[in-house]
């Protein structure tokens, strides 16, 4: 028998359907940590390991080099510095964005790893790496825990 | 001697079973892997390879489940892998972990298994209704617990097995559980508990079933040389089996699980074991349903075709009787995080024949162990054999 | 070691805690949908429902008449040789009665379901359906004879359901 080469399922014989499933996801031990702080008191927390003398952020409960538990915290301020970024013109969906929006992964002084987030305040062509920047935080009020209270992240002068 | 080099297990580890556990399902093979390894005393500098065992990616609702629990398995710039046989699973990774130091490759390597099923709403099992055939069988509306109710109600046709007789695996292994210090379903019941239980789907009733839970649990395992350093009591495993059925389920008779036969007489062949009831001193055979642990004694051929009812009715898979069956309370009793429910059975195993599972530990001094789990699309058998 | 373990690590929560928001989560429900084509042997399956026959497909060399139909014989794993209708009719080889929804729900009257080995499909070739018209369920028993009730021609889509159930055949 030839195979056939179809483009487009829906041209043969099909059945449609999708997973309607939802997911509740609990932060786990150094996550919800690390969102309270930044829900209650605009802090940017990393996780320590002395052993390895490296600080994670986001933190972990544990090392993932050596395996120990990491209990000690490190406030790691809220100015960053711009590893990378990407400037995305379309959407998840891939419908174009009106405005593009800038991703970059932020690296903390005396930290390793760091967040991605958006960059505020700044056009693309202005962006560059190893650019300075600092959090912007909703207000406390209508901060809910999660990576969203922080805004953006915009250039510091 | 099979493969290259002797294989050892030299330590277990595992968190609470529960409904609802806040560590994410890194901190949980954290957790258990971090435990595993003091039991062993080693660190994770010793460990060359790492193996990982978690069921669908749809329980813990992260995609690629394998690379984002890596970490927490303790697999950081070290040869990992994930492997995936459904319910089958926990057993199966330590099988993977088996030949991983077998074929002359690592001296240790680490076997872990997580599930954090309490993140899928409405239910998990809402999850599992995408594992069957989109076009044949799911416009139809299937849910999993249709296809064990139909394999439970053959298996108790053919055999004419009553529910009372099952029931009593129920009332054992929560009772077994309650000696348990993770157990998520310890309790003391009757039959009369299980055969008044809200019927589910005919004859599968709310006792017959396991819950669904959060946990994990790990393993160390050593060659030869690298286990007889660190310890006087190693628990070799002698044997190691898997096998699968067709995926058409409904053409064949689900009376009697010869996949699980596959899997164990490849097992007992490498282990040299001709009479499995006689030389078989403590198993932990695969019980998300009460009827799937007598319907699995006998694919292992501890028990003959039909007669695991009457074995358990004789009190015979008691603690204290000839041939124990789930001594730790099972996933009946201690939970059901797929795969670290069936990496738990390996760890019971495991404690059973160092003699150290405290008031769990069956009569007699157990030289030989098995642990047995069942997955995919009620079709896939993974076995071990262990020995001390 | 159990006995030598003495904390078993593990933060229980309440479910209705995680529900009702008095624990810090975040919550995603995935977008995705599926097109799942019928694929080669499925198509011919589904073609021949709206048409209300139940097509099989034949391996010459283990005389097999397989129903679902495949492309390829799984035991002796070369193509099949061709495809043939089987009887709508059958008998039960095992039955279930569920008050369970797909999302663990409780539903109150229950669905009938069983296994059907077919007739003209070689022998223990069932496939899953429902079973219709059976006032009380305890009547249902194994090897029962029962036959499809089809939608009507112009409602057939090409789809399992086009079957509504099987019904005891007296």
């Amino acid at each position: 028998m030839a195979i056939e080469k179809i483009t487009d399922t829906r041209q043969m014989l099909h059945w449609p359907g999708h997973m309607e499933t939802d997911y509740i996801y609990t932060l786990g031990i150094a996550c919800e940590k690390f969102f309270i702080e930044i829900k209650e008191n605009g802090r940017i927390l990393g996780a320590k390991c002395k052993h390895c003398n490296y600080v994670f952020v986001p933190p972990k409960l544990y090392c993932e080099k050596c395996f120990a538990k990491l209990a000690e915290w490190v406030d790691l301020g809220i100015q960053g510095v711009v590893h990378t970024f990407t400037v995305a013109h379309i959407d998840i969906n891939g419908t174009e964005l009106k405005d593009p929006e800038i991703y970059a992964l932020i690296k903390f002084n005396g930290a390793e790893g760091g967040l991605v987030h958006k960059l505020g305040e700044v056009r693309p062509s202005q962006v560059r790496i190893g650019m300075k920047v600092e959090a912007v935080f909703k207000p406390q009020p209508n901060r809910k825990g999660n990576i969203n209270d922080i805004k953006y992240f915009k250039p510091r002068e | 001697m099979f493969g290259k080099k002797r294989v050892a297990v030299i330590g277990a580890g595992m968190t609470l079973f529960r409904r609802n556990l806040k560590e994410t399902g890194k901190e949980l093979a954290w957790e258990a892997s971090n435990m595993a390894l003091d039991q062993a005393g080693l660190e994770l500098k010793d460990i060359e390879s790492v193996v990982m065992g978690t069921a669908p990616d749809a329980f813990d609702g992260v995609h690629m489940k394998g690379e984002y629990l890596a970490d927490g398995a303790g697999a950081w710039r070290k040869p990992y892998s994930r492997v995936f046989v459904g319910g089958g699973t926990g057993v199966f990774a330590i099988d993977a972990g088996w030949w991983h130091i077998a074929s002359g490759q690592f001296d240790t390597c680490m076997v872990v298994a997580e599930e954090k099923m309490s993140s899928c709403y409405p239910h998990p099992a809402y999850a599992f209704t995408t594992i069957f055939d989109p076009i044949y069988s799911r416009p139809l509306g299937v849910t999993l617990i249709w296809i064990f109710a139909l394999e439970m109600h053959r298996y108790m046709h053919v055999h004419g097995i009553k529910k009372e007789d099952i029931a009593r695996v129920s009332v054992k292994n929560k009772r077994n559980a309650l000696d348990h210090p993770c157990a998520q379903l310890g309790a003391n019941i009757t039959i009369e508990d299980v055969l008044n239980s809200e019927v589910m789907c005919w004859p599968v009733q709310r006792l017959d079933i396991s819950p669904t839970s959060d946990g994990g649990a790990a393993l160390i395992l050593a060659s030869e040389d690298v286990a007889k350093k660190i310890t006087d009591n190693p628990v070799w495993i002698d044997g190691v089996g898997w096998c699968i059925d067709t995926t058409f389920w409904t053409n064949r008779d689900l009376y009697y699980p010869k996949y699980v036969q596959g899997a164990a007489q490849m097992a007992y062949k490498m282990a040299g074991i001709k009479n499995p009831p006689k030389e078989i001193d403590v198993a932990e055979v695969y019980d998300p349903f009460d009827y799937k642990e007598l319907h699995h004694m006998e694919g292992l051929m501890l028990a003959r075709k039909g007669q695991a009812p009457k074995l358990t009715a004789e009190g015979v898979t008691q603690r204290d009787g000839d041939l124990p069956i789930n001594p730790s309370g099972g996933l009946l009793g201690v939970g059901n995080p797929i795969a670290a429910a069936g990496l738990m059975k390996c760890c019971e195993i495991f404690w059973q024949l160092r003699g150290e599972a405290g008031k769990r530990q069956v009569k007699g001094d157990p030289r030989t162990g098995l642990a047995q789990a069942w997955g995919d699309l009620m079709q896939y058998g993974s076995v071990v054999v262990m020995r001390s | 070691m159990s006995e030598k373990i003495k904390h078993f690590p593990g933060e229980s929560l309440k479910g209705r805690d995680i529900r009702e928001g008095r624990v810090p989560t975040i919550k995603h429900r995935p977008n995705v949908k599926y097109l799942w084509s019928a694929g080669v042997a499925m198509s011919r399956f589904l073609e021949g429902l709206k048409k209300g026959k139940i097509v099989g497909s034949s391996c010459k060399k283990c005389q097999r008449i397989m129903v679902p139909p495949r492309a390829f014989c799984e035991e002796c794993f070369r193509p099949v040789d061709g495809y043939t209708n089987v009887k709508d009719t059958g008998t039960i080889n095992t039955y279930s009665v569920s008050y369970v929804a797909g999302d663990a729900s409780r539903i109150k009257e229950p669905i009938l379901v069983a296994v059907i080995d077919l007739d003209g499909a070689s022998k223990g070739m069932g496939i899953l359906h429902l079973l219709g018209e059976i006032d009380d369920w305890k009547t249902i028993k194994f090897g029962m004879k029962v036959k499809a009730v089809w939608k009507l021609p112009e409602e057939r889509t090409g789809t399992i359901t086009d079957i509504k159930y099987f019904k005891p055949m007296e």
